[in-house]
């Protein structure tokens, strides 16, 4: 039997022995009180509502957040709801000089958004278009095909995709990215598509919206394909197993097994791209050329809306122009919710939960 | 008979067609498969190779203790960026951290299943994507407007409220993990509920907890546009927080975007250093949550 | 010195399920009290309702009186309150996993605000000795954390945990359940040698460990107290068929 020791419960003072150090027994007597110390903390429930109250006050900071944004653009952006409405959004005024169409003309007080929703949507489905297949091919090959030793560092390097910051990438492209699609790829793409009217030559600076939609699909890669990748390895083994034992080759087993079931997911994945593709701004700034007119050829010059509000808003010359600029970040605002809120939804249906990885 | 044999013939070629074509699709899917990856990583491999190359050969001990030369001049640095982008962050930390894992904290331990955790669950989700030009626009009316002057504080307070759901969100997943059995002996021994929540279940996810902060540091450390109407940027040093201030990355936008190759050079530099440490935080991050967050709870 | 546990008319309920029914009994002082019976006859939900660890789950509702001593626990005081003079020993072992051994037998002083480090010194030892941990631990006692024990060792880390803070009663919810025959027979002597200091409850599925310790049993079934006598007479010559049944092993 282990040896057992008096409990400090009892209150028995033991008789002095001698080398017995004098902490020693006055510990002892405190140590009986240990009962009556516990029993003085009280019940703490005054410091246990603060703390939850706390808690809560931090949880809807976030609602705080957004209303905070919300409140602030819409404050700012009365006066130029005030002068044009809806027209803001596709009216066309004309130059009195070349008698052209005019949208954004901070000279005489005219504000139109048209160019920047073309131009935003245009480069943000260009993106899509070259970004998409990859990062669909790229899932593919991590969850279904690649050697187990190999996809770690793949993975990894995606996701270092993920965090080279935008200004960065703009800086690439200005410099590496913009000569080489002017040198190489512009004068074959006019070549080959400009029948379609699409591609035009008189862009020399090799800016534009195709640029911007190349290195917009850089930037949205990872996004798609890591999502991918998740709403793929959550289609359970048994769909798998079940196309492989009908015979079917390992596409086919793809193809039927995995990503008709993670198609919903999949969608998500490529919404949220478009949401991230919607409202980037540096990289953008730097290679669409700034130009607040619409052409149709892909080639020429355009703007997005975040990226006019980066190049004007510093030096907006009244208040209107400083308003309509806020009523383009409350256009963007509100739209990028909606295409988020709308993409982590359909992504939330088919991962049945909280995606375990925060973009 | 005859018709028979002919007709298993034509059915066998029939199979074997449509077997070579499978074959032919399953390496084609597989081709393009390992196309897509190719052209993925690529770029990367590219960006960063460049980046050292143009990067490396523009840094010296001046690019870290100097501030910019005026335009024309050579030499000078980007010292003044990087401690403002320092202090900016220590700002911005100040603010979302805290916030962020006390709301992490409500939605594991306070609100786990309720409604109102749902909602503030999704809409931190929501949140993270919304354009950081937007917040930015936005602290540029609630603050630098009043105030009449850009500021580090505001461009701290831009970072700051884009850090919060991002921390709350990994707060939230770490705590998840920390196993129920560890929270109920706590409880038993008669430790008040705040004191249990800190002290043990924090503690026990803190490693991870950590590494989220660290996460979000990380992305806000890059972000150039909510700092363009806040933070403003400063060729010079600053002194107080109410003084508009330099960031590594916004130097880096204007010196791109400028027509004077010494300040192409600079920019260079400055991205290859700010990339550095991203990638090491990133990288540190990737360590820590792969060699397993929690020691020992099981 | 521990103190006798009286329950009246104790219902539970977890949501709409009603886990206990009309539960009265008296638990003696200073005497080690085994509950039997089948899986999810309500055992462990009574156990936990003397310590109000019951309602920590939001759906957890309880009516009736439960007397700890002269302290109607759900009347007179708060839960951290009764927590405090209530231990409990879980199933599974949970030591705190990013504390050390010391820190472990100290947390439920050290939570409280207890900062004396000569008396922690003390109780600390005193704990682990009574729970019979001392010898095998004492030279790591800050250095290995309490995670890296084996898990007869960190049951009994838990043990020491609960004994800490000097309780009157200690609540021992199938504590050997998860241990090797060996690490069972040390806990088994352990809880011989303490319930003199202590009032004991131990909820066990195993009889012969209910004969081997307790004083009095309890069986339970379907929520409802069947039978309380002294031990020797629930296993020699029980009342109730019921308890007769499930002591031959008819079912259970």
């Amino acid at each position: 039997m282990p040896e057992i020791r008096i409990s400090h419960a009892q209150q028995l003072p033991e008789p002095d022995s001698p080398g017995e150090k004098p902490s020693a027994k006055a510990a002892q007597h405190e140590a009986s009180g240990i009962r009556s110390f516990l029993l003085s903390r009280g019940n703490s429930a005054i410091a246990d509502r603060g703390f939850h109250w706390l808690m809560v006050l931090c949880a809807l900071s976030i609602f705080g957040i957004v209303v905070l944004i919300a409140s602030e653009l819409v404050i700012r952006s009365r006066v130029a709801w005030a002068n044009f409405g809806l027209d803001f959004f596709y009216k066309a005024y004309v130059d009195t000089y070349t008698n052209q169409p005019m949208y954004w003309d901070p000279v005489n007080g005219h504000f139109s958004a048209l160019p920047f929703l073309y131009g935003t949507l245009v480069s943000s489905f260009l993106a899509l278009l070259l970004a998409v297949p990859l990062a669909i091919g790229v899932a593919v090959y991590l969850t279904e095909m690649c050697p187990r030793w190999l996809r770690a560092p793949l993975a990894f390097i995606t996701e270092l995709l993920a965090a080279i910051p935008s200004v960065i990438y703009g800086l690439w492209a200005v410099f590496v990215l913009v000569p080489l699609l002017r040198e190489h790829i512009n004068p074959w793409l006019i070549k080959l598509l400009g029948w379609t009217g699409f591609f035009g030559n008189d862009n020399p600076t090799g800016l534009g919206f195709v640029s911007a939609g190349v290195i917009l699909a850089i930037m949205i890669l990872p996004i798609v394909s890591s999502l991918t990748r998740e709403v793929m390895t959550a289609v359970p083994g048994s769909q798998r197993e079940a196309v492989l034992a009908l015979g079917a080759t390992r596409w086919e087993m793809i193809r039927m097994g995995v990503l008709r079931n993670a198609r919903i997911g999949i969608v998500g994945a490529v919404i949220l791209g478009l949401g991230r593709a919607l409202g980037e701004t540096m990289a953008v700034t730097m290679v669409i050329g700034n130009s607040p007119e619409i052409h149709r050829s892909l080639l020429a010059n355009g703007s997005t809306m975040s990226s006019v509000i980066a190049n004007e808003f510093a030096e907006a010359s009244s208040d209107l122009h400083l308003s309509a600029l806020m009523e383009l970040g409350l256009a963007l605002f509100i739209v990028t919710i909606i295409v988020n809120a709308l993409a982590q939804l359909l992504v939330w249906a088919v991962t049945r939960g909280t995606p375990s990885q925060v973009h | 008979m005859v018709e028979d044999r002919l007709g298993d013939e034509k059915l066998k070629t029939e199979h074997k067609l449509r077997a070579q074509i499978r074959a032919l699709t399953d390496g084609a899917a597989t081709g393009l498969a390992v196309l897509s990856t190719v052209l993925v990583v690529a770029p990367l491999v590219a960006i960063f190779i460049y980046l050292i190359y143009k990067g490396a050969s523009s840094l010296s001990l001046d690019f870290f203790i100097k501030a910019p030369k005026p335009v024309g001049e050579v030499g000078g640095g980007m010292a003044n960026a990087i401690v403002g982008s320092a202090i900016l962050l220590a700002v911005g930390s100040l603010i979302g951290i805290p916030v962020g894992i006390a709301g992490g904290i409500f939605l594991a331990e306070f609100g786990r299943g309720t409604k109102l955790a749902n909602a503030v669950r999704f809409t931190a989700d929501v949140l993270n994507g919304v354009p950081s030009i937007v917040m930015g626009i936005a602290i540029y009316s609630l603050i630098v407007v009043p105030q009449g002057h850009f500021s580090a504080f505001s461009g701290g307070v831009a970072l700051g409220i884009m850090m919060i759901p991002t921390v709350c969100r990994t707060t939230e997943e770490m705590l998840l993990m920390v196993p129920n059995a560890v929270r109920e002996a706590a409880l038993a021994l008669g430790v008040p509920n705040w004191r249990s929540v800190l002290s043990i279940t924090v503690r026990t996810a803190s490693p991870g907890i950590i590494t989220g902060c660290m996460l979000a540091f990380a992305r806000v450390a890059g972000e150039t546009a909510p700092l363009i109407f806040t933070a403003f940027g400063n060729v010079d040093w600053s002194e107080r927080l109410n003084e508009p201030i330099a960031a590594l990355p916004l130097q880096i936008y204007v010196y791109a975007i400028s027509p004077y190759d010494e300040w192409h050079r600079l920019a260079w530099a400055g991205a290859l250093v700010l990339i550095v440490l991203i990638v090491l935080a990133v990288s540190l991050v990737r360590y820590v949550t792969s060699r397993g967050v929690l020691k020992g709870a099981s | 010195m521990g103190v006798g546990i009286e329950v009246s008319n104790l219902n539970a309920w977890y949501g709409t399920n009603h886990t206990l029914q009309d539960i009265n009994l008296n638990i003696p002082a200073n005497h080690a009290t085994a509950l039997i019976g089948p899986s999810g006859c309500g055992k462990s939900t009574f156990v936990r309702c003397i310590n109000r660890m019951h309602e920590t789950n939001p759906i957890a509702r309880v009516t009736g009186t439960v007397r700890i001593g002269d302290l109607d626990i759900y009347e007179d005081c708060k839960p951290v309150e009764i927590r405090r003079r209530v231990g409990m020993v879980f199933q599974r072992p949970n030591p705190f996993p990013t504390m050390s051994i010391y820190d472990n037998v100290a947390a439920g002083l050290k939570l409280n605000g207890y900062s004396n480090r000569h008396v922690l010194d003390e109780i600390v030892e005193k704990s682990l000795k009574n729970s019979a941990l001392w010898d095998e631990v004492k030279d790591d006692l800050k250095k290995k954390s309490g995670a890296s024990l084996s898990g007869g060792q960190q049951q009994r880390l838990c043990i020491a945990r609960a004994l800490a803070v000097d309780p009157e009663v200690l609540l021992m919810d199938e504590p050997a359940s998860a241990l090797d025959p060996v690490s069972t027979s040390k806990i088994e002597d352990l809880i011989f040698q303490l319930k003199s200091q202590y009032t004991i409850v131990i909820v066990t599925h195993n009889m012969q460990q209910a004969a081997r310790v307790a004083e009095k049993t309890g069986f339970f079934l379907n929520g409802r107290m069947v039978e309380f006598d002294s031990t020797h007479k629930i296993f020699t010559n029980p009342s109730d068929k019921r308890t007769e049944d499930y002591i031959t092993g008819r079912f259970g």
